[in-house]
């Protein structure tokens, strides 16, 4: 076992994966010569030179494009977009044509390439910084989404998804590149479908994603305090959804709180929640509830800021209200 | 060229008018549906450019990719003309097993990679099919046929850019028409020389008349070998006229009559054949026979083979949109810990 960040299990993933298949190549803004802006790719530059460490302009379509480009005659980009922000600019060839040309093409074109972008909010960083579209790309046919919790999802997940046929948009999180975990040394896979349960419960269940899996872990424990025992559930992939780990677990615990970093309406608590009641809705004793960000730019002023996005807390109350204690 | 060539080159005109005219009779007895845009008027172009590329797949094949007015493109690249027919008729024998239609003609066996609807979506495409080919060093090149209206996409800039600083092989062919949709050029466009448009990106390029197979050829070859040897990209631009509306409900009410008539007497296959017969190279009775030729093949192999196919099975409807047959290793399921 070793110790890694976040964003060294994912330059550790990189440097495997481009060690393995000549035809595994990256780009992005400032990936190369400056080593990324989460440094997720440092030193590749000089391991690899640039023709396969792209600094790309900023160009987000286009240079989207050129990967798929090359996706469909069997390189494997690995693409880094510096924040899903800047993802919307590059929505044309992600959701109409990655997403698409196999389908289009009946099985005959496929477009194995790695999406990775943080998607979260920062610290103070405003609107146009802190947007969470989660729920945008897991609506999208053709793609899978992956969120990975920390490091050993981190790792394991991209190097799954460079290998994997299909487009796959891995969404991290600014706040979890300095995320440390114990990864075993040698050389793994993760799945990029499955929930996790990261906590074993009996009387209720959190389910989060990315960064909310930390609040339903902090709540969870808050909970024991009071005397409940909260099972906590890690979606890992938001397309496609495994409801039967979902199912088990409501089935077990009876009640249900869902954590979303995103804004709720269309959020991916609506989607989690409907899934339930289709699923399981007699299994449950009260009313599930969903945690998620208020319906607003997000703020720069930081008391504002706090007030936008979900906290441990708020999972906590959440879970309150499902218990029947307030 | 020899004379068999310019014989053979009339003929693949010639069919591809009368291809295009049979979609349109399709389309009218409603055995095809959707968006149907048609090259009538402009196959000296892809013809032109497509024989001095080379096609038919395999790893050393050029890749081609292109819009939505696709059908010839991928025909001259390789692409048997009746899986065309068949995705038009939305069968499971069409070169998109029915899920694309006239716009999304895809075969990768003859290196053809697709047609696309978004407009300007094709140019990164392309340019990514070129660092793909760069990077295996195949000597394999790019090509991209758009049209005059693409240009102003933002696609357009940002990838001359990114192929001119990475010296991706890949040549992009303007099929310049003059109009997008009912749009003429000089009420959209800032300049009328498309060619102009990319000395900003430090990329060669030139003009030429596109209503004369041997000029585009001519200059196509150049353009072909310069990609090719240079490792770099170029833009071709080819002056050319859509003699039909832009799909199959346009009235025309943006262009004249006079217009029109005096783009027909350019019509490429009459120049062509006007050459051709004044050399001796053909006779009116060979190209008689030629027609007839074709006629007899679109009718009895062509069309007989779309209107038997079958219709794909509704219990495939979500087949393809995911790896049908993924690795687990990659995709699951997770061992859960507890
Ligand atoms: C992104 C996008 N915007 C608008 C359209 C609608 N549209 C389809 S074709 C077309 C005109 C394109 O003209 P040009 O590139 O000159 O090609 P031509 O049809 O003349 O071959 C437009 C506006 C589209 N398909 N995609
Ligand atoms: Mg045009």
């Amino acid at each position: 076992m070793a110790v890694l960040a976040y964003w060294e299990a994912i330059r550790r993933a990189h440097d495997e994966e481009m060690a393995n298949d000549p035809l595994v190549i990256a780009m992005g803004e400032d990936i190369g010569v400056a080593g990324g802006t989460y440094k997720a790719t440092s030193g590749l530059y000089d391991k690899y030179g640039a023709e396969r460490v792209i600094d790309t302009p900023i160009s987000e379509n286009s240079y989207t494009g050129i990967g798929i480009g090359a996706s469909m005659v069997g390189m494997r980009p690995i693409i880094e977009i510096m924040s899903i922000n800047f993802a919307l600019l590059a929505l044309d060839t992600i959701v109409n044509a990655a997403a698409k040309i196999r389908y289009m093409s009946g099985g005959r074109v496929h477009c194995p390439l790695v999406i990775r972008t943080p998607g979260g909010t920062a610290h103070q960083l405003a609107a146009q910084h802190s947007a969470r579209l989660a729920r945008m790309f897991m609506s999208t046919s053709g793609l899978r989404v992956v969120t990975p919790r920390g490091p050993i999802d981190a790792y394991g997940m991209l190097k799954s998804a460079v290998r994997c046929n299909d487009p796959v948009v891995i969404i991290e999180h600014e706040r979890m590149y300095n995320l440390k975990e114990d990864v075993p040394e040698g050389e793994f896979f993760r799945p990029l479908e499955g929930a996790e349960i990261v906590r074993k419960g009996e009387d209720i269940t959190l389910i989060g994603y990315n960064f909310s899996v930390h609040l339903c872990l902090e709540a969870a424990q808050r909970l024991e305090k009071d005397g409940v025992s909260a099972e906590v559930l890690d979606l890992r992939a938001l397309k496609p959804i495994d409801r039967e780990t979902i199912r088990r677990s409501i089935e077990k615990t009876h009640r249900v709180v869902v954590a979303e970093e995103d804004e709720a309406p269309v959020g991916v608590g609506a989607e989690i929640i409907t899934g339930i009641i289709e699923d399981c809705f007699f299994a449950l004793d009260s009313q599930p509830v969903r945690i998620h960000a208020a319906d607003v730019p997000v703020p720069y002023n930081a008391h504002l800021e706090k007030a936008a996005i979900p906290s441990a807390d708020d999972v906590y109350q959440g879970a309150l209200k499902v218990l029947g204690k307030i | 060229m020899t004379d068999a060539d310019k014989k053979r080159l009339l003929r693949e005109m010639l069919f591809y008018r009368r291809f295009e005219d049979r979609c349109f009779e399709a389309y009218m007895e409603r055995k095809i549906g959707g968006f149907l845009h048609l090259y009538s008027g402009q196959e000296a172009v892809a013809t032109g450019v497509l024989e001095m590329a080379k096609t038919g797949g395999g790893d050393k094949a050029d890749y081609v990719i292109t819009g939505y007015r696709d059908h010839i493109h991928a025909i001259k690249s390789g692409t048997p003309p009746r899986e065309v027919m068949a995705e038009l008729y939305g069968k499971e024998t069409g070169s998109s097993r029915g899920r694309g239609g006239s716009m999304h003609i895809f075969d990768p066996t003859a290196n053809f990679m697709g047609g696309y609807a978004l407009v300007g979506q094709p140019f990164p495409l392309a340019a990514g099919l070129a660092l793909g080919a760069k990077h295996k060093k195949s000597g394999q090149i790019a090509i991209c046929f758009l049209g005059d209206g693409a240009n102003n996409q933002g696609t357009f800039h940002e990838t001359m850019n990114m192929a001119s600083v990475w010296n991706l092989p890949v040549l992009f062919v303007c099929e310049n028409n003059m109009y997008a949709i009912g749009t003429h050029i000089d009420r959209s466009t800032a300049v009328r020389d498309q060619y102009k448009r990319v000395c900003g990106y430090n990329i060669k390029a030139s003009q030429h008349d596109g209503m004369d197979i041997e000029v585009v050829m001519k200059a196509a070859k150049d353009a072909v070998d310069y990609v090719r040897n240079e490792q770099k990209p170029y833009f071709i631009e080819f002056i050319t006229y859509r003699f039909r509306g832009h799909s199959m409900s346009d009235a025309k009410g943006y262009r004249t009559k006079e217009e029109e008539a005096e783009w027909e007497k350019r019509d490429p296959i009459n120049i062509f054949k006007a050459r051709l017969i004044k050399a001796g190279i053909v006779t009116e009775a060979d190209i008689k026979k030629m027609q007839d030729e074709i006629q007899h093949e679109i009718e009895t192999d062509i069309i007989k083979f779309a209107e038997q196919s079958p219709e794909p099975s509704v219990a495939e409807l979500t087949k393809y949109v995911l790896d049908d047959n993924p690795n687990p290793r990659w995709i699951g399921p997770l061992q859960n810990k507890y």
